[in-house]
């Protein structure tokens, strides 16, 4: 199911819904089932590790690019303000840093994790054991709020003003929407 | 009369603290010399009350006079000296009354030449009477770890502060390593102080989370405020900033450096017209990490009833058109930040009124900015590069040609940051003309590990041949040599601070493919006044063993992807005695490894361990062991398994205990 998003940069536009799953391509922030060998397999994968090379994010985000909306410039990065429902803080982040939408979506759970936790915490048993779903919405230059992952990832991140993760329930009233 | 165990005991791995012996140690610093100077109170090394001294320590006379503990009292914040006391065999018990011989009052007014916290930790650990004359004037308290006591517990020892450093999150949260809300909340510090130092006038927060509620109590608490410094703080918004603007009548420097401003840009308060109309105190004033626009005309005016800023560092809002006729206002400005260096769109060209401001400024010794540099207005700073000590070109996208006109002038530069779009050609016109240098860091423009390498280890070998009085670098590359790194180690034998980040994970020598550890060897070896060291690349356990056995003055460590196994952890933390701060991620080191370095945490500031081989077991057996460390496990996940190697370590000394607002996501052993 994942990979379908990173396709999407290849399909052609097409007319009427798409055909996925959305409450599926949208993200789960469920906890990972770390195994011993999975851990490795991280660290020596050649995706981006957290944190590394360790340099400060405000020098990692673009250059050239700091104004008040997500401007793209040529070579620059697009600043983008990310907010989760229920946490007190929002995250920037520069999605030239981002390959996909699964990159995308990995480091978002990396950011926010500690508020899926305090929300797990508070959840009864039966939810707790499923994981609480999490959608990532996006708002474009028309001031539309949109499902991240719908179209092309260049497409995407040129339209993107700024990002917001909600929870599984609502994103379902963004989805069915024309 | 007992004896004090600490001074008795003459393996220093069995102390949990070395005991200072500062007062009759040669090597002491100039201000505990003053206290052996003929006009001091304390008599001469020959006369009889010396040994009175070491009676009143011999009488266990400190705090409670319990000896275990009493060290320990003073330990969050005291960073002991651990050189042993200079006659500790020759304690013999003498009556009591000889303790009033030795004034309060005289031994105030001597103490009150002591500034350093270190020699002043090391004064109050004497005995009784020194502790408390000590407390009563110590005026800057500075305080590492937020969490290593408690703000009652330090306002009740001292009572009248006037400066205050205080430290929270460690430094790998800077990369994203510490999830959001983890704490280092200034404001239980806010609320204990204000009604407590009425005389405050500084403050310097690092890493900590500032909310804007917390920058009201500070501006409306103490009529004396004169500098806030922040630090690579989040959790204020310019709302906060507003607040200081408008209260501290008093402020002299308001520095925001490296901070995470919070707003919704368009929802930005006008802070800087909140300053009061009329002339200000106003020194420094540093907002470039502020991401939101500023009122224009209200800075302008604010800057021109300054007369005394030296200091303006703007944001990347201020383009050339603005900054000229800043500088224009403040002809007498040494220390400048340049915001965005580039015209906005319809502003024109500021060519020539930029060059002049810059001939006009003759005082100018540092520069900064560059934010969004436009290589036209490059040549206007060439007029002010013979005068300057201090240039920071890294947020500016420049090439070797564009380097070469402004580093050629500066002859008398010190300190130089840098992006490797620069190349080594560029690093090589560094080492030819800046002959003064003693910092330089080259950051990388493209961040990751598979990039094109720009700078290598050519520019490295430059730099060791030009800029042999170079204390301090930090230098991001691709790869890199063993042979340039020894080269660096024997012709910069002054280096205090050397930090390599080879981006490529394992890298190995690219000439000889072996592992970079003789090259770090040599640092440590041949640098004799190395206190800082970041290392990376392809190492084995034998860098480990190198930095164990030479790296005596070793304080802060940093580690990342290397070791082979837990022998590498323990050479370090049994060969290193004055390591204060050491965090490691990605590397092999286990239980084993954590556990053998039992007999130096409690000197130490931190350990950060992440994605290691430790596991809750071991680190439980560390809380069971030493009862006064704060042993935190920040999960990815909330199964209690111990065998299960955990995600991050987080450890510290502590007076005041497991911390109380840890979010769900830390667990506390």
């Amino acid at each position: 199911m994942q990979g379908n998003c990173d396709n999407l940069e290849d399909t052609e536009l097409r007319l009427g819904l798409p055909g996925i799953d959305l409450t599926a391509a949208a993200s789960k922030f469920n906890k990972r089932a770390l195994t011993e060998d999975s851990e490795i397999e991280r660290s020596s994968a050649k995706a981006q590790v957290v944190g590394w090379p360790p340099v400060r994010s405000n020098r990692r985000n673009g250059f050239h690019a700091r104004r008040s909306e997500a401007a793209e410039v040529a070579g620059g990065g697009i600043l983008v303000k990310v907010s989760m429902d229920g946490a007190p803080y929002l995250r920037k982040i520069d999605l030239k840093n981002y390959k996909g939408y699964k990159e995308l979506r990995d480091s978002l759970e990396d950011m926010f994790k500690c508020f899926s936790f305090s929300l797990e915490c508070e959840s009864s048993e039966a939810e707790a054991s499923s994981g609480t779903e999490y959608a990532i919405a996006y708002e474009d230059k028309e001031e539309d709020w949109m499902l991240a992952g719908d179209v092309p990832w260049e497409m995407f991140i040129s339209s993107c003003r700024r990002l917001r993760i909600m929870k599984g329930f609502e994103a379902k009233g963004l989805a069915s929407s024309p | 009369m007992k004896q004090i165990k600490w001074y008795a005991c003459k393996n220093p791995k069995k102390n949990i603290f070395n005991p200072p012996s500062v007062l009759f140690h040669r090597e002491a610093s100039p201000s505990i010399r003053l206290l052996n100077s003929k006009t001091s109170p304390i008599p001469p090394p020959s006369s009889p009350l010396r040994e009175v001294q070491f009676a009143m320590l011999g009488n266990g006379d400190c705090d409670d006079g319990n000896d275990d503990r009493c060290s320990l009292n003073t330990c969050g914040i005291a960073q002991p000296n651990s050189r042993p006391a200079a006659a500790a065999s020759s304690l013999v018990g003498l009556p009591p009354p000889f303790f009033d011989q030795v004034l309060d009052n005289v031994l105030e007014n001597v103490l009150c030449f002591l500034t350093s916290h270190r020699d002043r930790n090391a004064a109050s650990l004497v005995c009784k009477s020194w502790f408390l004359a000590e407390a009563q004037t110590r005026l800057e308290l500075f305080i590492g770890n937020c969490y290593a006591v408690s703000p009652a517990r330090a306002i009740g020892r001292f009572r009248c502060i006037q400066s205050l450093v205080l430290k929270g999150k460690p430094r790998f949260a800077d990369f994203n390593l510490i999830p959001l809300g983890w704490g280092a909340r200034f404001s239980p510090w806010i609320a204990a102080m204000a009604p407590s130092y009425p005389s405050l006038q500084r403050i310097c927060l690092k890493r900590m989370t500032v909310a804007d509620a917390d920058l009201v109590i500070l501006a409306t608490s103490f009529p004396s405020f004169r500098d806030l410094t922040l630090i690579c703080c989040d959790g204020f918004t310019t709302a906060g900033l507003a607040a200081i603007a408008e209260n501290c009548r008093q402020l002299r420097s308001l520095d925001l450096i490296e901070n995470d401003v919070e707003d919704d840009d368009d929802d930005g308060v006008d802070w800087v017209s909140c300053f009061p109309p009329g002339k200000t105190c106003l020194e420094s004033l540093v907002f470039d990490c502020v991401g939101c626009a500023v009122n224009l005309e209200a800075l302008e005016s604010l800057v021109a009833r300054s007369p005394s800023l030296w200091r303006l560092r703007v944001n990347d809002y201020i383009s050339v058109g603005r900054l000229f006729r800043l500088m224009a206002r403040a002809p007498q400005l040494t220390h400048l930040g340049t915001g965005s260096f580039s015209s906005f769109d319809g502003e024109g060209d500021f060519r020539a009124s930029l060059e002049s401001a810059f001939m006009a400024s003759k005082s100018l010794v540092c520069i900064s900015g560059f934010r969004d540099l436009a290589p036209e207005y490059l040549p206007s700073i060439y007029p002010a590069c013979a005068n300057l000590i201090s240039l920071n070109l890294s947020y500016a996208l420049i090439t070797t040609d564009q380097l070469k006109p402004v580093i050629t002038r500066c002859h008398n530069l010190q300190t130089f940051w840098v992006l490797d779009s620069v190349l080594d050609e560029g690093l090589q016109m560094v080492a030819a003309t800046c002959k003064n240098l003693r910092e330089l860091r080259v950051f990388p423009l493209d961040a990751t590990e598979d990039s094109e390498g720009s700078v290598s280890d050519v520019g490295l070998v430059a730099i060791s041949e030009g800029c042999k009085k170079l204390q301090s670098i930090l230098y991001f590359c691709q790869t890199m040599t063993n042979a340039a790194v020894v080269a660096m180690s024997n012709n910069c034998q002054d280096l205090v601070v050397f930090r390599l980040c080879i981006m490529g994970r394992h890298r190995p020598d690219h000439l000889t493919g072996e592992p970079m550890d003789e090259g770090f060897g040599a640092i440590v070896k041949n640098c004799k006044n190395l206190t800082r060291l970041a290392v990376s690349g392809l190492l084995t356990d034998k860098a480990f063993a190198y930095i164990g056995k030479y790296g005596k003055l070793v304080r802060t460590l940093s580690v990342a992807f290397a070791g082979n196994s837990d022998l590498g952890l323990r050479y370090v933390l049994e060969g290193c005695p004055k390591l204060q701060k050491l965090e490691i991620r990605d590397s092999p080191f286990g239980d084993t490894g954590l556990l053998s370095g039992i007999h130096h945490y409690y000197n130490m500031r931190f350990l950060w361990m992440s994605s290691c081989k430790v596991s809750v077991k071991g680190c439980k057996e560390v809380a069971r062991r030493l009862p006064h460390m704060v042993v935190e496990v920040i999960r990815d996940r909330l199964e209690d398994d111990n065998s299960v190697a955990m995600e991050k370590l987080y450890m510290y000394r502590s007076l005041a205990g497991p911390r109380n607002d840890a979010p769900p996501f830390v667990k506390l052993l």
